[in-house]
C-alpha cells in the first residue's frame, strides 16, 4: 500500500519535559487510522507535528514523499493536511457559510459563488445546510464539531486528522460524526482519528496505534489492540 | 470664501483622527492587535515631513508620500519585531517604539531635538485662499483614501484572513491563512497610513516638538475611536473618529483642553462596559429588536 504520511523519529520537548520520544508512524493512502492513549500520553502533541503547529521537534515527516518538517502549518494545509481541534475553535464572528470560505479563499484562491456552492454541497453532506447563514458562536456543541470537520474538508485534503471531533457528545450525536467519518473516508480522504471513546475508535478504525508517555507502545487491528496487556496497563495500571 | 477659519483648523484635526482610527483598525480590530504605538508613526511621519522639507524644500504631497513610506517600513520592521507576540506581550513591545524613538528624536539637532522646531510654510496655496484651508482638503483626501482603503481590505481575502487570526491565530493558520504574512502586511499598511496622518502634522502647526508629537494620548484616541465606534466594519472607527474628535473640539473651546483626554477615557469605559461591540453593535441590536 502507498504510504501517504511517514514520521520518522519524532522527539517533541517541552523544556524538560520529553512529550514524544523518538515516535515512527506509518500511514497509508485511504487508511482509517485510530490513534489513541491515556490524557498526557503525547497524541495531541503528535497531531501538532504532524499539522505544523510544532515546527521545532526532532526527527522528520513526510507527507506524499515530501519532507514537510519545516512548513508551516498553512503550507502544510495546501500540501493536504487539515485537522479539526480537541476544543472547537469556530471563527466566531463569522458565519457558518464564511468559516468555510476561510480555507477555500487561502488554499484554493477562490471565494466566489462557485465555491459557496461547493461549501454549500459540504456543509449539505454534514447536515448543516440550515445553518449555513448562522453566526457560528451561536451553534451546539455537535454542530460546532461538523462545522469544523466542514471546514476542514473546505481545505481539500487528502489527509484529515480528527482531535477528538466526538468529545461531550451524546451516543447518537458520536453516530452522526461516525457517518461523516466515514463518508469522508469514502471519498478517498485518509483519515487520522484521536478518539477516547473507545467504541468509536474500534469501530472506525482499521489499524489502531497507542501511544503511551511519548512512546508507541503497541500498533494493530482493534482487536489485537483490546487484547494487548501494554494497552490495559496503560489505560488501567499495573 | 467667508467661513471662520477656526472650521479648518478644527476639521484638519478631526479628519485626521479618522485616518488614524481607521488606520488603528486595520490592525487592531481587523486582526485584534492591540497597537499602543500609535505616536511612534505619527511621528516618523511628521520628522520625515520635516527633514524632507528642511532638505530639499520638498512639497506637501512630496512629505506625505515620505512619511507614508517611511512610517509603512517602520511598520513592517515592528511587525517583525513583534507580530510572534500576541496580546499584551505585542502591545507593550510597541509602546516600547514609542520611548526608542522618542529617545532618538530628542537626541537628534537637525529636526531640533527636544526644543523643537519652528517651521515657515511656503507660500504655495493652489487655489485656496489660506494654508490652512489648503492642508484640511489634504486631509480630507487623505481620510477619504484611507476609508477606502480598509473597506477595500475589509472586503478583501485580506480582510477575511485577519477576521479569522482575530477569531482564532491557530485555527486560521490551519486553514491556509499565512497569519504571520498577513499581519505583516496589516501592520505595514497601518503604519503608512498612521505616518500619512501625521505627515502635514509640522506644516499645519508651523511647528513640531518631541514632547507633543510622541503624546500617547494618541494612542487612545486612535484606539478608544474604533472601539466606541465599532471595531467589525470599516465605518465603525469613522462613527468613532467623527463623533469623539467632534466632542473633543467643542470641549477644547467651550470647555478646556485638558478635559479632552477625559472625554475620550470616560466614554471608552462606558462603551466597552455597557457596548463592547460600539455603536454599529448597539445599532445591530436595535435592528434586530424592532424585526
Amino acid at each position: 500500500m502507498e504510504t501517504i504520511l511517514e514520521v520518522n523519529n519524532v522527539v517533541k520537548q517541552f523544556g524538560g519535559f520529553t512529550a514524544l520520544s523518538g515516535v515512527n508512524v506509518k500511514v497509508h493512502k485511504g487508511e482509517r487510522l485510530g490513534l489513541i492513549g491515556p490524557n498526557g500520553s503525547g497524541k495531541t502533541t503528535l497531531i501538532n507535528c504532524i499539522s505544523g503547529a510544532f515546527t521545532d521537534y526532532q526527527g522528520a515527516i513526510h507527507f506524499n514523499g515530501q519532507d514537510i518538517s519545516k512548513l508551516k502549518a498553512h503550507e502544510r494545509t495546501k500540501r493536504g493536511i487539515a485537522r479539526s481541534f480537541q476544543i472547537p475553535r469556530p471563527f466566531s464572528s463569522m458565519t457558518v457559510m464564511e468559516n468555510l470560505l476561510v480555507p477555500f479563499a487561502f488554499v484554493g484562491g477562490k471565494d466566489g459563488p462557485e465555491q459557496q456552492e461547493e461549501a454549500m454541497t459540504i456543509l449539505r453532506g454534514m447536515g448543516l445546510a440550515d445553518k449555513a447563514f448562522v453566526q457560528s458562536n451561536q451553534l451546539s456543541q455537535v454542530e460546532l464539531r461538523k462545522m469544523e470537520l466542514a471546514r476542514a474538508m473546505a481545505a481539500k485534503p487528502k489527509l484529515l486528522i480528527s482531535d477528538e471531533a466526538m468529545a461531550g457528545l451524546s451516543g447518537n450525536e458520536v453516530d452522526e460524526v461516525l457517518d461523516i467519518l466515514f463518508g469522508l473516508n469514502k471519498l478517498g480522504i485518509t483519515i487520522i482519528m484521536i478518539e477516547h471513546i473507545m467504541q468509536a475508535v474500534m469501530k472506525f478504525s482499521e489499524r489502531i496505534i497507542c501511544l503511551d508517555a511519548g512512546k508507541i507502545i503497541c500498533e494493530g487491528t482493534p482487536e489485537t489492540i483490546v487484547k494487548n496487556p501494554e494497552v490495559q496497563r496503560a489505560y488501567l495500571g499495573d | 470664501m467667508n467661513v471662520n477659519e477656526y472650521i479648518f483648523f478644527a476639521g484638519f484635526v478631526i479628519l485626521q483622527f479618522v485616518v488614524l482610527a481607521t488606520a488603528w483598525n486595520i490592525l487592531g480590530g481587523y486582526a485584534g492587535y492591540v497597537n499602543f504605538g500609535v505616536p511612534a508613526f505619527i511621528a516618523v511621519g511628521a520628522y520625515s515631513a520635516v527633514v524632507l522639507f528642511k532638505s530639499i524644500s520638498a512639497p506637501l504631497v512630496v512629505q506625505i508620500i515620505g512619511g507614508g513610506i517611511l512610517a509603512g517600513l517602520l511598520g513592517l520592521m515592528v511587525g517583525l519585531l513583534t507580530l510572534k507576540l500576541r496580546g499584551i506581550f505585542f502591545s507593550i513591545a510597541t509602546v516600547a517604539v514609542v520611548f526608542i524613538l522618542e529617545t532618538v528624536v530628542m537626541n537628534w539637532r537637525y529636526v531640533g531635538g527636544a526644543t523643537g522646531l519652528q517651521l515657515t510654510r511656503p507660500p504655495d496655496l493652489w487655489i485656496f485662499d489660506t494654508y490652512t484651508r489648503m492642508l484640511f482638503f489634504v486631509m480630507a483626501v487623505l481620510a477619504v483614501c484611507s476609508v477606502s482603503i480598509a473597506r477595500y481590505i475589509q472586503d478583501s481575502f485580506l480582510g477575511r484572513g485577519l477576521r479569522a487570526v482575530r477569531d482564532s491565530e491557530e485555527a486560521a493558520e490551519c486553514s491556509g491563512v499565512p497569519t504571520l504574512k498577513i499581519k505583516l502586511i496589516a501592520c505595514t499598511i497601518s503604519g503608512a497610513l498612521m505616518g500619512v496622518a501625521g505627515a502635514p502634522m509640522p506644516m499645519y502647526l508651523s511647528y513640531i516638538e518631541p514632547t507633543a508629537t510622541f503624546n500617547l494620548n494618541y494612542s487612545i484616541s486612535a484606539l478608544g475611536m474604533p472601539i466606541i465606534g465599532g471595531t467589525s466594519h470599516w465605518i465603525g472607527p469613522v462613527i468613532g473618529a467623527l463623533l469623539l474628535a467632534t466632542i473633543q473640539q467643542i470641549v477644547t473651546v467651550t470647555v478646556s483642553n485638558e478635559l479632552n483626554v477625559l472625554v475620550v477615557g470616560v466614554l471608552l469605559v462606558l462603551f466597552v462596559v455597557l457596548a463592547p461591540d460600539g455603536i454599529l453593535g448597539l445599532i445591530k441590536k436595535w435592528k434586530q429588536s424592532s424585526k
